[in-house]
């Protein structure tokens, strides 16, 4: 054995033990199957990744709406005990009206669909909805607020292409520009060096 | 039946037909969930068993719907958001029973059994990863001292009290495993600049946070104040992410998934759907913030004489570094002590002895942070913010109470 190999074992063996291979801790925790994370991963991204299979129109989701929403919502989907999904046209109220209404606030479609996903009927079932059944009423709502025909097949390839109303009203986070600590920007600086 | 279905269709048995009368709604928000069978126990015991406090002591906390005026629940009857009793705190530490709550909307408390409880961890990471609660408590440990705030906690000129004004921030000790080390565990992937955090409540809520923030001083916590995180906070784990809205902190957390781009939620619209390009930064980190919590509104001094003044100051850039109070609304100040241990991003006391010869004052106090940032005027807050941004930034203006010379305090906000 040359010196240098000998230098190697010794390297080796006085790091070895004090730099397991693996950390305590890498027993714990096991790895999801597949299936496992499909059933729990509902994330949709903003342009519509992750959408499942399946198709709806207004007129199949007025039906779904009828059954599962209304009751809270109200019957015209102006609300009731729960928020308006419609927006009311109303000229003396339509300044209030677009902030609460998912339609006209979300700045993307997937919003809407995620949100009627995961958390809707809230009192009866959230998450029950078929995908089916989410497009239908992703549907008629967007053909309620007016933003796509009544005839619309709203599915995965076209629900990413809806322009969403307040699609401008969206700025996107400036993520390269975050940093830990970043200072809280606008705060005024001056005014205790004033004094 | 899951633990949440159990407790809705107990609300739906007990609830609805009265929820669906709009007038006779009384139900409390405490009705949906599962009522634990009466007590055997004398009250000696009970104070043996798990302490309780003096029946003297009858602080707690309030029932509130941000920007609601007068309403206190949803119109099912669901808790929207819980205040802390800011006037009746001592110290930094906020007791469990008095923490604030605060939901996307009204919400069922999810009734968790830790047992069956998972954390998973995916997306762009090299080996996803399903932790039971065991797991997650064998990492090791670590304790550190937040405040979480809620970007709703806006005083208005018609709060009575302090707790009205500012009681949607509170502080505790928490308890869990750094996020960094989960993620580091799962392996993230090059390219992955966001972690979207879900919870396990009926509607999954759910928020984007920004990996550099994910990976530099998160928790996962199990732990508050010593004892399991309450199911109102997100019973049996929930995030902590100190600093940013207290939305961030998703309660009942159930996964983590790491993503190369910012997904929008139904949580995440108010905070991006704004008009006002400030918001977007500025709503990462919370601003320097304190308030006079004695006296304040509602309070009275019985009459002239020496008092203490005092109150929590607290940012998300850091350690409070100086708390100024003023006696005459703003036009002169006089440095505060600092009345506790400074931890970073946490409630810190502060307070000023002081005479009070009998006539009107109004009283401010005012902090500055590690980072100099110093917490701005109402005119200075106004300034910055449009006013149809003002509901989304971070309220951390400089709160003035109005004491009469007969000792009554009021909300001196116009």
């Amino acid at each position: 054995m040359g010196s240098r190999n000998l230098l190697l074992l010794v390297i080796v063996l006085a790091v070895g033990p004090a730099v397991p291979a693996q950390s305590h801790s890498d027993s714990l925790g096991r790895t999801p199957s597949p299936e496992e994370v499909r059933a729990w991963d509902i994330t949709i991204s903003n342009e519509g990744k992750g959408l499942p299979a399946g198709r709806g129109t207004a007129d199949e989701g007025e039906k779904i709406y009828g059954v599962k929403c209304a009751a809270c919502h109200g019957a015209s989907g102006r609300g009731g005990l729960a928020p308006p999904v419609v927006i009311d046209k109303d000229p003396h109220t339509t300044a209030l009206r677009p902030r609460r209404v998912m339609v006209t606030r979300a700045p993307f479609s997937s919003v809407l669909w995620d949100y009627i996903n995961r958390a809707m009927p809230m009192l009866t079932g959230p998450g029950t909805l078929k995908p089916d059944e989410v497009y239908s009423l992703t549907a008629f709502l967007l053909y309620k607020n007016d933003v796509i025909n009544e005839n619309d097949v709203i599915d995965a390839q076209t629900l990413p292409k809806v322009k969403m109303p307040n699609r401008g009203g969206y700025v996107p986070p400036v993520i390269n520009g975050w940093k830990p600590l970043m200072p809280y920007t606008v705060a005024p600086k001056s005014t205790a060096e004033k004094k | 039946m899951d633990d949440i279905e159990r407790s809705r269709r107990r609300f739906l048995k007990e609830g609805l037909a009265l929820a669906s009368l709009p007038l006779v709604v009384t139900l409390s928000a405490y009705g949906q969930t599962e009522q634990p069978a009466a007590s055997e126990k004398t009250p000696d015991e009970i104070l043996k068993a798990y302490g309780g406090r003096s029946r003297f002591v009858t602080s707690e906390r309030i029932e509130v719907i941000p920007g609601m005026g007068e309403m206190k629940h949803d119109p099912f009857g669901l808790t929207n958001h819980l205040t802390t009793p800011l006037q009746d705190s001592v110290g930094i530490i906020t007791p469990n029973s008095l923490h604030f709550v605060a939901g996307h909307a009204g919400f069922f408390v999810p009734d968790i059994d830790p047992e069956k409880h998972r954390l998973m961890v995916h997306g762009m990471v090299d080996r996803p990863l399903l932790f039971t609660m065991d797991e997650v408590k064998r990492f090791p440990s670590e304790s550190r001292i937040h405040y979480i705030e809620c970007n709703s906690n806006f005083a208005k000129p018609g709060h009575k009290t302090v707790q009205d004004a500012a009681g949607r921030t509170s502080c505790a000790e928490w308890t869990g495993v750094p996020l960094s080390l989960l993620l580091k565990k799962a392996g993230v992937q090059k390219g992955a600049s966001w972690v979207i955090a879900e919870g396990a409540e009926d509607n999954r809520g759910t928020y984007s946070i920004p990996l550099a923030k994910a990976m530099d001083d998160c928790l996962v916590a199990y732990g508050q104040n010593g004892e399991p995180v309450r199911p109102q906070n997100g019973f049996p784990l929930r995030l902590l992410v100190p600093g940013l809205e207290g939305v961030n902190s998703v309660k009942w957390l159930r996964r983590l998934t790491v993503t190369n781009e910012f997904y929008m939620t139904y949580n995440n619209m108010g905070r991006y759907t704004s008009v006002d390009p400030n918001i977007v930064q500025a709503n990462y980190v919370q601003g320097p913030k304190s308030v006079i919590t004695f006296p304040s509104g509602g309070q009275k001094l019985p009459g002239p004489g020496h008092y203490e003044i005092t109150g929590l100051a607290w940012s998300g850039g850091g350690a409070i570094r100086k708390v100024e109070i003023s006696t005459d609304g703003g036009q002169t100040w006089k440095d505060a002590e600092i009345r506790s241990a400074v931890h970073r991003i946490a409630h810190t006391r502060f307070g000023m002895p002081w005479d009070w010869g009998g006539k009107e004052h109004v009283l401010m106090s005012r902090c500055t942070d590690e980072q100099g940032q110093v917490q701005p005027s109402v005119a200075e807050f106004n300034k910055l913010w449009k006013p149809e941004s003002r509901g989304e930034a971070h309220p951390n203006f400089i709160m003035p109470w109005k004491l009469g010379s007969d000792g009554a305090v009021e909300n001196g906000l116009s």
